[in-house]
């Protein structure tokens, strides 16, 4: 490395205050000024914050968006899941291999593109979609794959890279459309600046905190913790500061209504983290922004600007004298485990996105060891409006203990993909009435972290109490193969697993190689005993949300569909996992000859 | 002032403990064992095997890392708690390369010890054969990466204890390796053999050199008496 690399990654370094906890803000720094995060670098990072270079290594070799050996100068990352599969992802990735003439996960050999599959980007509703240099391009068929690689070859002869976060480019299909279809009464009506925060500061924080509460409203991101004791909480909790974060890391396979949140309710969001702010006196927001949605950084650092402009943030607050309060957007870099509230955390601060054990709740230590309130982006805008309309106009929608609407992110074979505002309470059925899915033959609810859901089940509603979820609501007609989409998402869970817990680690990518003989039908009955008992220990041995989670495709598509199951299995009482073929190929590889066939 | 003790069952047996314990720290001071295998009693708790997962007031939690509370009620000598133990015992056999007929720590090897303990015949799971490396670039230390379980003890002793971090994690998911804090291997590290990162590896993969056979394979600790028995020894009041 050459003393000017060095030299600029101190500057860098310094950039950011030669802080530890901005380590995610100076590897991404380095990663789009470099190309990737080479030995030298971290070293001179090493360096430049005074800690161990085993640190450093630790951090980026944890998540999917940096490199430690130079890559290609473009990056084509297509998404994977069983949606984009099938809406012809897998021709789009041919095409690509074709005009680049490299295979998936290679480099092409100018150095100029490296072409790979990544998890879910988000964009469920116009698969298939990729990420291009952090710029998203969707609806994407075979033949857009020419000009696309054209426009890339042209924007990219001075040989530099693509700036970081991206700007808007000139590449075909680069459009992400609002994917807003159905409007509830959240979204319905003005989009934010001031009318939250008016209405909260005609309050004292305690009465705002009350408000929420008697809203009973719960967090929108799944798990359904009511927001108001959270607030509660974290107001109580002694700290030097407290923080308001935002969990922007949308990364569950099939959800995408955050992403259209933050793109057209942005003021509404930040309404509803200053409400926060100010129910928990607390002077920092945090927005964990999930490296996919990277496309959105200038717009939403575009409303920031304003708000502090219009007095919305910065000190004194709508004229209210000690009410400070700002925000600032922390990219993520590629890790579905940062959307767990934990890892979420220790990746703000600036570590491998491994989750937490609890006690201590973040509520009490959380961000920088001080009370954190971790909320959903649609758990703000929730908030936002229960403050400006009051509980009882929360409460007249949804049921009793599910109050309020939900968003649903729905994708697959229906007839109009897209996010839905709908009251609690809604059965599946209403709900594929509405999105034009009639011959519906599974549902995948809440993401593969969710359940699976057969037809016999479409007249259960969506609510905590019933069938809770985080909004992803991926629809597969009858032919598609529920066992393939089933293996699909323990293959995730694969790539996602964290690695900290043994469990979770392992158990994951055993549960695949189960499922992968389930599905080629070499599976006996014992063998699919021995996975379904193998998922039940993941479960409950597990660390965090993410492994006790991942064994639910498989579990729930058990349950919910087991004569696809018994129609997979094997005839033999037992068939090995591994051939004898190919137990033997490394050792007929090493002598040069096949073994003597076996006399019957 | 003498810290605040209070009392909580484990399998019905009431103990005591002291506020600031952990929930195995309690149980060990009582000699109750509960089956674990990242954690060391000199070393801060990091939750990484899940091997001490007990049910604590009805959920399933790691024993090392959740703190002891008054009234609590602990199950830890389940057959649920023993299968899953044993399944995840299993997992780490199948992860890493582990012969033990003929390792260098037969007899004194924890996981070897918790397999016996917790019953495990042969892992009915498939071997993943990854392919590691030795290194043994170190005068004295060698580090054989197909036995490591990646239970983060040398990682949290070289910080803590000797304050030198020459080891790390690296990557994630399945592929989460070992790292160590230097290009060319440990040699290139401030490592020694007196460190306490040294001494804490519950299996065969950082290993002493020419040391190996001090005490033979016959009589060594796991040899003589079962995992946990020196725990199990401490109890005086009922045994669970």
């Amino acid at each position: 490395m050459s003393s000017n690399s060095t030299a600029t990654i101190e500057s860098i370094v310094q950039e950011f205050g030669a802080d530890r906890s901005r380590l995610m803000d100076i590897v991404l720094a380095v990663q789009h000024r470099f190309g990737h995060v080479g030995g030298d670098a971290i070293q001179a990072i090493a360096a430049g914050l005074g800690i161990h270079a085993v640190e450093i290594e630790d951090m980026v070799s944890f998540y999917a968006f940096f490199d430690l050996e130079q890559r290609g100068r473009n990056r084509i990352r297509l998404s994977k899941t069983p949606i984009s599969i099938m809406k012809g992802a897998k021709e789009v990735a041919r095409a690509f291999e074709g005009a680049l003439g490299i295979s998936l996960g290679q480099t092409s050999a100018d150095g100029a593109f490296t072409l790979e599959w990544t998890s879910d980007i988000g964009m469920a509703d116009q698969e298939p979609a990729a990420l291009i240099n952090g710029m998203i391009v969707t609806a994407l068929t075979p033949g857009d794959v020419p000009q696309i690689v054209d426009a890339l070859r042209q924007s990219g002869q001075a040989g530099g890279l693509p700036p970081y976060p991206p700007h808007a480019a000139a590449l075909p299909k680069a459009k992400v459309a609002s994917s807003l279809v159905h409007a509830g009464p959240l979204l319905t009506g003005p989009r934010g600046a001031a009318d939250g925060i008016t209405a909260a500061l005609a309050r004292s924080p305690e009465k705002v905190i009350e408000e929420i509460t008697s809203a009973k409203l719960r967090g929108r991101g799944g798990a359904g913790f009511p927001t108001g004791m959270k607030w509660r909480l974290t107001r109580k909790a002694v700290g030097q500061e407290h923080y308001v974060v935002c969990n922007a890391d949308e990364g569950e396979p099939g959800t995408f209504k955050d992403r259209m949140l933050l793109s057209d309710f942005p003021d509404l969001v930040f309404d509803g983290m200053t409400v926060a702010g100010y129910a928990l006196g607390a002077r920092h927001g945090l927005v964990y922004l999930r490296g996919e949605y990277a496309y959105l950084w200038e717009k939403l650092q575009e409303v920031l600007s304003n708000r502090r402009r219009l007095g919305l943030l910065g000190d004194g607050i709508c004229g209210r004298d000690g009410f400070d309060f700002d925000i600032r957007l922390q990219l993520g870099a590629g890790a579905y485990i940062c959307g767990e509230e934990s890892a979420l955390l220790e990746s703000l601060e600036g570590k491998r996105g491994a989750p937490r054990d609890r006690p201590p709740f973040p509520t009490e230590r959380g961000y920088l060891k001080q009370p954190t309130a971790i909320d959903n982006v649609e758990t703000y805008i929730c908030a936002a409006r229960i403050v400006e309309k009051g509980a009882a106009w929360f409460t007249s929608f949804g049921t009793r203990e599910s109050t309020g609407t939900k968003l649903m992110s729905v994708s697959g074979d229906c007839a109009r993909p897209g996010v839905y505002e709908l009251p609690f309470g809604t059965t599946v059925n209403e709900l594929l009435d509405l999105v034009g899915a009639a011959d519906a033959a599974y549902v995948q609810m809440s993401g593969p972290s969710g359940q699976a859901v057969a037809p016999k089940d479409f007249g259960r509603r969506i609510a905590y109490e019933d069938l809770s979820t985080g909004g992803s609501t991926m629809i597969f007609g009858p032919r598609r193969d529920v066992l393939d989409i089933a293996l699909q998402f323990a293959d995730f869970f694969v790539d996602e697993s964290c690695g900290w817990c043994t469990p979770c680690r392992v158990g994951t990518t055993l549960l695949k190689q189960g499922m992968e003989k389930i599905v080629a039908g070499r599976a006996t009955l014992s063998d699919i005993a021995a996975t379904e008992a193998l998922a039940d220990t993941v479960s409950r041995m597990s660390r965090c949300g993410l492994g006790q989670t991942a064994p639910n495709p498989i579990l729930t598509t058990m349950r919910s569909f087991p004569e696809l199951y018994e129609a997979r299995l094997a005839p033999d009482a037992f068939t090995p996992l591994v051939t004898l073929h190919d137990a033997l190929r490394d050792a007929v590889l090493v002598q040069g000859r096949e073994p003597v066939p076996q006399e019957a | 002032m003498a810290a605040e003790t209070f009392r909580f069952t484990v399998d019905g047996i009431e103990i005591e403990a002291t506020e600031g314990q952990s929930v195995i720290e309690a149980c060990d001071a009582a000699g109750i064992y509960i089956p674990r295998l990242c954690h060391h009693p000199d070393l801060e708790p990091s939750g990484n095997c899940r091997v001490c997962t007990c049910k604590i007031n009805g959920r399933n939690g790691a024993a090392c890392v959740t703190p002891a509370v008054h009234g609590m009620v602990v199950e830890n000598n389940t057959k649920q708690l023993t299968d899953d133990r044993r399944a995840v015992i299993e997992m780490l056999f199948v992860e890493g390369n582990h012969p033990c007929p003929y390792c260098v720590a037969s007899g004194d090897c924890e996981l070897q010890a918790l397999g016996y303990r917790l019953g495990m015949v042969a892992p009915i799971q498939p071997y993943q054969w990854p392919g590691r490396k030795i290194d043994a670039t170190h005068p004295d230390i060698y580090l054989d990466h197909d036995r490591c379980i990646l239970c983060s003890r040398c990682i949290r002793a070289s910080r803590m204890a000797d304050g030198k971090s020459v080891f790390g994690f690296e990557g994630r998911g399945i592929a989460m390796r070992l790292n160590i804090d230097a290009e060319g291997g440990l040699g290139e590290t401030q490592m020694a053999a007196i460190d306490k990162a040294a001494r804490v590896c519950p299996v065969a993969c950082i290993v002493i050199k020419r040391d190996s056979y001090r005490v033979p394979n016959g009589s060594r600790r796991f040899d003589l008496a079962p995992i946990g028995s020196d725990i199990e020894a401490r109890r005086t009041g009922p045994k669970s």
